[in-house]
């Protein structure tokens, strides 16, 4: 299959469509992480001084904290002293309308196709954009006020709504949770807020869109979403970089709370820059995001489209604390070139009747290494509880690695947890009945990867799925082989 | 419509195709017989371009055009299509789906605009009713826990639906029961136009009782030993490959 490899070769390592740089004048903190850069960002961002203080802990903890030692990979020597904490455009009035935006920004974000513009914006999604360590706008704020719902950025939640930030902020994942977390603690830069009063369904998409620009920095965005009882929503995030020879760190932490009977739906369309074919550059992708399902028949669902990235290390989670509530992860992960992804979920089940289900795709192509790790934890009261797992992995040529890492700590005899796992090949002879149809090989892997994600894409609300499966086919050109 | 010259292919340097010649003109059924192992899929292997199965000699020139220049995906679209012996299963891609992507493909290929859903529903409606296929079938994903005769069937389904010059049909009656034996012969009877041809490969003559062949060869050694009208079909029922078998040695002693 000569032919074919060459194709799928070339398709797998074609080049990243979002690697262009904005030319525009920034404040960039100096390079180094310390007492003073923590105070430095608190103090840009006017934060009162509970959160400073709390900084400060995380900052501390994160200088006792070693690098976690567990994954499938060996973790890079990351250089904290050499990363600079925050960047910004340099304009620094408050931005009322799109005027006061910078042209250039604009134009940055009309060429990613980010709806920033609300009267040419997707209908049914409200987004806010965030460009390196600021929130630079939130659409149809008004529109949403009006039910109610707050969908502001991290930063203005903070002046704005300081009770609810404080009640619920660090209360998912601590500062002490990881390293990462520790950091994210003391540097958090700017992020997305939401909060969906009692009884409301939100209407459209929230979305909070990334991108990090500037040189020799990282991103460290605090995402913290809060559905109050009865309530619905469906937030989407996503995310580009510039191509650069060294690599960026990208630590994010995001907290969702469901109170009773709320539901909340988080999807992620991970697209950071994955580095060149040799696997330098590339964003250092170290997530963590966990929820918790508070009240009863409360729900969280992850689902996660990962194609970007150096290294991708996070794992989702929900603890089910109430009763009768339901916690979800889907995943698509997608290696190829140098790639690593080590990411899966964690479902803690603590309340009774408690449901969780977690299907992953991991899609190995070039030399990527994918690895699913996942935790089923059921606690002594957590009666009757449930779970399924279905984790399979797709490898495309002969030099990729899929693993699973699955985890299952059952202390109540009630549970019933059930795992099933596949790997398979996109065959040879599959390609070749697609081209003796007419369909070329990039078009035909497309559709093999696409049906194969299938379960998982049906996830993303519409106009993202059709998104998603555009990106991976683009993510697959080259790779086929 | 088809010359095949001389065609010499192998597989793993191992000569599979050793000389072999075949006329095939618009209009005309070919069945194509032979005992297992002859050459019969490699002959269908090698005229779509399969990876693996290097043509070491000869030439195929299908519709005035070197068939061998063309990537597999072109030949294809230039109107070659062949119904598998061993359909395979794509979990996930709807069956509707991918023969929408396959039908735009081949028309963008000569120039032709995209089927408009509705026309595309239309068509599928109305080949589905031709070859009597499932309505179920046509939307799961593509063979994905298909019985055996049904993945059968919806190659033919498919055959329908992309209209070839010239389809092959490589065992597509093994594993059919007798009443979708029946009607996939129907199915292909309708498909018969002046404009196009057939070959078909089976070890059966109870097809071609329904299909009723121009003309039969008889595939031994990677050569054609024998062709003849669709009364060779039932000599070969009655008395097996042998006497065939025993001719070719002789000749080739001579
Ligand atoms: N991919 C392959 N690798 C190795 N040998 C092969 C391959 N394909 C075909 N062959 C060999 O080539 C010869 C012809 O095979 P082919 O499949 O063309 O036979 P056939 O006439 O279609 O037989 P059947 O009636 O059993 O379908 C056989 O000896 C077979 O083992
Ligand atoms: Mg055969």
């Amino acid at each position: 299959m000569s032919n074919t490899n060459e194709i799928l070769e070339r398709l797998t390592t074609e080049s990243y469509e979002y690697g262009f740089v904005t030319d525009i004048e920034m404040d960039i903190a100096p390079k180094g992480l310390n007492e003073e850069i923590v105070r430095f960002i608190s103090h840009e961002k006017n934060e009162p001084d509970w959160l400073l203080q709390w900084r400060l802990k995380g900052l501390h903890h994160f200088q006792k904290s070693e690098m976690p030692h567990w994954q499938n990979f060996r973790m890079p020597e990351i250089d904290f002293q050499s990363i600079s904490y925050y960047a910004a455009p340099a304009k620094k009035t408050k931005l009322n309308s799109l005027d006061d935006v910078d042209p250039e920004l604009l134009a940055t974000f009309e060429k990613l196709g980010i709806p920033i513009n609300e009267q040419k914006a997707l209908t049914g999604v409200a987004v806010d954009v965030v460009f390196d360590s600021v929130s630079v706008k939130t659409t149809f704020r008004e529109k949403l006020q009006e039910l109610g719902i707050i969908f502001c950025s991290f930063s203005e939640a903070v002046r704005e709504y300081p009770g609810l930030v404080k009640k619920y902020l660090g209360s998912v994942v601590p500062y002490t949770d990881n390293v990462f977390a520790a950091l994210n603690a003391a540097v958090a830069s700017d992020g997305s807020f939401a909060y969906i009063p009692k009884g409301v369904r939100c209407p459209m998409e929230l979305s909070t869109y990334f991108r990090i620009n500037a040189q020799n920095t990282g991103q460290f965005e605090r995402t913290l979403i809060i559905a109050d009882e009865g309530s619905y929503v469906s937030y989407l995030e996503g995310c580009t970089a510039p191509m650069r020879d060294e690599n960026q760190l990208h630590a994010a932490v995001v907290e969702l709370i469901a109170l009773g009977n709320a539901e909340i739906k988080y999807s992620t369309v991970q697209n950071w820059y994955p580095g060149d074919k040799e696997g330098k550059g590339g964003i250092y992708n170290f997530v963590t995001k966990r929820g918790i399902c508070k009240g009863t028949n409360s729900k969280i669902s992850w689902t996660q489209v990962e194609t970007g990235s150096a290294i991708t290390w996070k794992y989702p989670s929900v603890i089910l604390r109430g009763d009768n509530s339901t916690g979800e992860f889907y995943s698509v992960a997608l290696t190829k070139n140098r790639q690593i992804a080590d990411t899966g979920t964690k479902m803690y089940h603590i309340g009774r009747n408690t449901r969780s289900r977690i299907i992953s795709k991991g899609i190995s192509a070039g030399h990527g290494s994918n690895s699913y790790r996942g935790l089923v934890q059921v606690g002594a009261g957590a009666e009757n509880a449930r779970n399924f797992t279905q984790c399979d992995s797709l490898l495309i040529g002969d030099e990729c690695g899929a693993h699973t890492f699955p985890y299952i700590e059952a202390k109540n005899n009630s549970a019933i947890v059930e795992h099933e796992a596949t790997t398979s090949k996109i065959g040879e002879d599959q390609i070749f009945y697609l081209k003796q149809r007419g369909i070329d090989t990039e078009k035909a892997v497309a559709l093999i990867v696409n049906g194969y994600a299938k379960e998982v894409l049906n996830q993303l609300p519409m106009e993202f799925a059709v998104e998603a499966q555009k990106l991976l086919a683009i993510s697959l050109e080259g790779s086929v082989g | 419509m088809l010359s095949i010259k001389n065609l010499q292919t192998s597989v793993d340097d191992k000569e599979i195709l050793r000389g072999l010649n075949l006329e095939i003109r618009a209009g005309e059924v070919h069945a194509l017989m032979g005992p297992n192992g002859s050459g019969k899929s490699t002959l269908a292997a090698a005229l779509t371009g399969r990876d693996n199965y290097n043509v070491t000699g000869g030439q195929v020139i299908f519709e005035g055009r070197n068939l061998l220049d063309l990537s597999p995906e072109n030949r294809a679209r230039e109107g070659v299509f062949l119904a598998f012996q061993y359909p395979v299963e794509i979990p996930g891609v709807s069956n509707i789906n991918f023969l929408r992507t396959a039908l735009n493909e081949i028309r963008k290929y000569r120039n032709l605009s995209p089927l408009e859903s509705k026309e595309f529903l239309k068509l599928v409606k109305e080949k589905q009713k031709l070859v009597e296929f499932d309505v179920a079938l046509s939307n799961r994903s593509l063979n994905e826990g298909f019985s055996g005769g049904e993945k059968k069937r919806n190659e033919i389904f498919q055959l329908a639906m992309l209209e070839p010059k010239l389809a092959i049909l490589d065992e597509t009656d093994s594993g059919l029961d007798i009443d979708a034996l029946r009607i996939v012969a129907k199915g292909v009877n309708k498909l018969r136009t002046n404009d196009n041809a057939f070959i078909i490969i089976t070890h059966y003559q109870r097809l071609l009782e329904y299909i009723v062949p121009d003309f039969v060869h008889v595939l031994y050694n990677g050569q054609i030993v024998k062709s003849g009208g669709k009364e060779l079909a039932l000599e070969l029922e009655e008395k097996g490959y042998d006497w065939l078998k025993e001719e070719s040695k002789e000749r080739e002693l001579v």
